[in-house]
């Protein structure tokens, strides 16, 4: 089988970007951070099941201003990636696919991950005080 | 209306050798984690400042076990899914490829059971 003139994928640094190829990067980016993060919560449930003490360790390193800032991360990571998942769900289904609704979906995911891990945030905030 | 070709068709099977089925199977994990994943945020948002005690009784609730081993298993096999999408797409000579194929799986499993086993220790033994 013959490779020599088969066209090649896009190279992405001859694009101007755009915001659906930079929202599709970063679906991909956020969501190996999302399994990255879910380190985080099998030690904190680890931490919970081996006792009082080993818990509170874990949970004065999280409630760290370096701790609360990877947990941020890690929010906005898991709640981009879930948004902008449901809108490839839609697009699976055949729907969404004009220019026009691709881009008002991609500018929609973004309002919605800042709301939603903002108001998760203010949530926290409020529940923990301070 | 089908985008397979004839051959390909015929032969049930595309150039990943196990036809639309890897596909698929992530479809239907992203499905189930939407309202799995919104659960989880809200109740741990909610749990702000709870103490070890009030996180036990949390966790030993039958409802919220199950979920969260649902939660633990689904998205961990989604996690798994997807890393194994990215790492056919980059990483390139086979020796290298399956190296880090069979770290992320195995990686997977070890969390996979360190998180369910915690929650049925939390669930049995408090």
């Amino acid at each position: 089988m013959s490779r020599g003139n088969r066209p090649l994928s896009p190279h992405l640094q001859v694009y101007r970007p755009q915001l659906t190829s930079v929202l599709s990067i970063l679906f991909r980016i956020m969501g190996v951070a999302t399994s990255v993060g879910s380190i985080v919560l099998i030690w904190w449930l680890a931490a919970a099941a081996s006792g009082v003490e080993y818990f509170e360790l874990v949970q004065s390193f999280l409630g760290s201003w370096f701790g609360r800032l990877l947990l941020f991360g890690w929010t906005f990571a898991l709640v981009f990636h879930l948004c902008n998942g449901i809108r490839h769900l839609y697009w699976d289904a055949g729907k969404g696919l004009e220019l026009e609704t691709a881009y008002a979906s991609g500018k929609a995911v973004i309002v919605f991950s800042v709301i939603i891990t903002l108001g998760l945030w203010a949530l926290a905030y409020v529940m923990g005080g301070a | 209306m089908s985008l397979r070709t004839p051959l390909g068709r015929a032969r049930g099977l595309g150039s990943a050798k196990d036809g639309s089925s890897h596909w698929w199977a992530q479809r239907l994990t992203s499905l189930a984690l939407v309202p799995l994943v919104l659960w989880f945020v809200f109740s741990v948002a909610l749990m702000t400042g709870a103490d070890h005690v009030q996180f036990l009784e949390w966790v030993q609730s039958p409802v919220v076990a199950g979920l969260l081993i649902l939660l633990i298993s689904v998205g961990l096999l989604h996690s798994q899914q997807g890393m194994q999408v990215v790492i056919e797409d980059y990483v390139h000579g086979e020796a290298s490829k399956v190296l880090s194929l069979f770290l992320s799986l195995s990686i997977h499993v070890v969390l996979g059971l360190t998180g369910i086993l915690s929650i049925l220790m939390i669930l049995f033994r408090g």
